[in-house]
């Protein structure tokens, strides 16, 4: 059936070279990168609605985060060496004490232990709480003799203290044994635990994102179903119908990430002024602390990210189901 | 370039629509599809288009077995087959610059080639002066053209056309059938199903003639 026509030679295509492929192949990307922009913009009421969830899924985290941070510092400068103080059993002779100070002092695990009288305790406490005047009024110094330990240094392990602890307390003129810094060890753990309990939640609201990213592609696409088809019916793959939606959905992601950036500028910019008058009552030269470089580049990121996966996810499953008909 | 062979087609609905229909056409031959309507024309294209499967039996098209083409294939395998509709599928949303130019943009041709190509295609169906026009401040024949353009810009060994003429008025259809013949004169295998019997007997080509699902001879009407 072939008949020689000039014509006919001119409608066959030609091959195209690697290097033309991979030019056309940017060029395709930047085209959809700008288009999918372009969408955006075009729908503003929409997008800002899934930006603005976004925003606050991606923000949540990112302040829980910075309050496990700055809590952390404060722990950070709080001393950390443990010190005992051993309550001695009342009443009890000046003699006596002295005694059981040398016990304790003798043992291996202790570096030195020092004996405070009823009479230097209550100055003390005068001192720091301010309670002066109503001491005053007591006829007699309530307080025992005390004994403050500072153990030796290889058994500052919280299993040596404790065991440190429960000896002491087995002595006969020892009322109770107190560690003194405890509380900052527990604190720490609470923040090691709250630390997890951020990494939960960035990662159930990360999970939101995707779904929120993944549910307005959805609508996306059943919007565009025609056009889909259309395109699916001149030979357009799913990785080509798919390629606008990564776009946009990265984008939405983008968009997030920067709006939970300024929420969490703005919240600690309007918390510092307040926190660090605080601190300066305290004397603590305190700073609250904001996002560090690497916790923007986290965020923006990967909420960059999150909107990929999610529009990912979306637009492969429900592609696929669009077949054109004719 | 398109076999039948033996081809059964039944819907899911469990409606039959073809039966035992056998034909080749050769590469750079043309033919009319034609008869009553649910004779099952638009389910011939289908199946070349691979829009649709055969029940039972093969088709061959581009000396491809569509039985072997995959789901993952059917793009490729789409993009050697140009297809005319009767109502467009055109982009609504689209210039007619991009509608014309999807298919390359789908395969990935460069943006020079592609501003070449688009034009030459517009000008083929004389639209040249239209690309930043919309669709629907088309004519009906005119949108049908911006359709063939789209069709043949990729230049598939292959064209396909369900009553393309089915909206024009006699001119028009003239018109558009005398595009598809001159595409027919360049090598192009041309199938376009029809009920336009002017047309017909104008064009000396080949037919193609089914009533309920099976080949059959022309009716005496046109026959002649
Ligand atoms: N998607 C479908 N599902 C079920 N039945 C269908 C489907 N498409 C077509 N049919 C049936 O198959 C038969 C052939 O339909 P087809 O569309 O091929 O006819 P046609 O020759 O193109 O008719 P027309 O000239 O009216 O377009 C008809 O009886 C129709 O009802
Ligand atoms: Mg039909």
């Amino acid at each position: 059936m072939s008949r020689p026509n000039p014509a006919k030679v001119a409608y066959a295509s030609g091959r195209r070279s690697p290097l033309a492929a991979l030019s056309t192949w940017v060029e395709r990307h930047v085209q959809s990168l700008v288009s999918s922009l372009g969408k955006l913009v075009r729908q503003p009421f929409a997008s800002a609605l899934t930006i603005g969830v976004i925003g606050l899924g991606l923000a949540l985290p990112a302040c829980l985060h910075l309050v496990v941070v700055n809590a952390s510092a404060v722990t950070a400068g709080i001393e950390k060496t443990v010190q005992l103080s051993v309550y001695l059993k009342q009443p009890m002779t000046a003699e006596q004490a002295r005694k059981v100070r040398q016990g304790i002092d003798a043992r291996d695990d202790v570096l030195d232990a020092q004996l405070v009288t009823p009479a230097e305790g209550l100055k003390e406490f005068e001192e720091m709480s301010g309670f002066g005047e109503a001491l005053k009024a007591l006829d007699d110094n309530p307080l025992p003799y005390a004994i403050t330990i500072r153990p030796a240094p290889l058994f500052d392990s919280p299993e040596a203290i404790e065991s440190l602890s429960d000896e002491l307390e087995t002595l006969p003129e020892v009322e109770i044994v107190q560690v003194d810094t405890e509380w900052v060890r527990r604190l720490d753990a609470i923040l090691g635990a709250l630390e997890q309990v951020v990494l939960l939640a960035a990662g159930l609201l990360g999970l939101g994102v995707v779904v929120i990213v993944g549910n307005t592609i959805r609508l996306d696409i059943n919007g565009r179903r025609e056009e889909i088809e259309v395109i699916k019916l001149v030979g357009g793959s799913n990785a080509f119908v798919r390629r606008p939606f990564l776009y946009s959905g990265t984008w939405y992601g983008l968009g997030g990430g920067l709006l939970a950036w300024i929420l969490v500028s703005a919240a600690v910019g309007f918390l510092a002024g307040p926190i660090e008058k605080v601190a300066s009552l305290y004397a603590s030269s305190f700073r609250l602390q904001g996002l560090d470089p690497d916790g923007i580049l986290a965020l923006v990121a990967g909420g960059a990210l999150l909107g990929w996966v999610g529009s990912w996810v979306t637009a492969t499953y429900h592609l696929r189901r669009i077949e054109p008909r004719a | 370039m398109i076999t039948f062979q033996r081809v059964f087609k039944r819907y899911p609905n469990g409606r039959e629509a073809l039966a035992e229909v056998s034909f080749d056409l050769a590469s750079g031959e043309m033919a009319f599809l034609t008869g009553h309507s649910g004779a099952g024309k638009s389910t011939v294209l289908k199946l070349i288009a691979l829009l649709e499967r055969p029940t039972r039996g093969q088709v061959i098209v581009n000396n491809r077995n569509t039985a072997s083409v995959g789901s993952g294939a059917i793009p490729a395998f789409r993009r050697q087959v140009g297809m005319v509709f009767q109502d467009h599928k055109l982009l609504a949303d689209r210039p007619i610059y991009d509608n014309v130019a999807l298919p390359l943009v789908i395969a990935g041709v460069t943006r020079r080639e592609l501003d070449k190509r688009v034009r030459a295609a517009l000008d083929q169906v004389g639209l040249l002066g239209k690309e930043t026009s919309f669709p629907l401040e088309l004519s009906a024949g005119e949108q049908q053209r911006v359709g063939i353009a789209r069709a043949v810009i990729s230049k598939p060994p292959v064209l396909i056309a369900d009553e393309p003429t089915g909206n024009l008025d006699p001119d028009l259809a003239l018109e558009v059938m005398n595009l598809f013949k001159r595409l027919n004169d360049v090598g192009v295998t041309v199938m376009v199903a029809t009920h336009d019997v002017h047309l017909i007997d104008r064009f000396g080509v080949r037919r193609i003639h089914i009533e309920h699902g099976q080949l059959a001879g022309f009716p005496p009407d046109v026959a002649a």
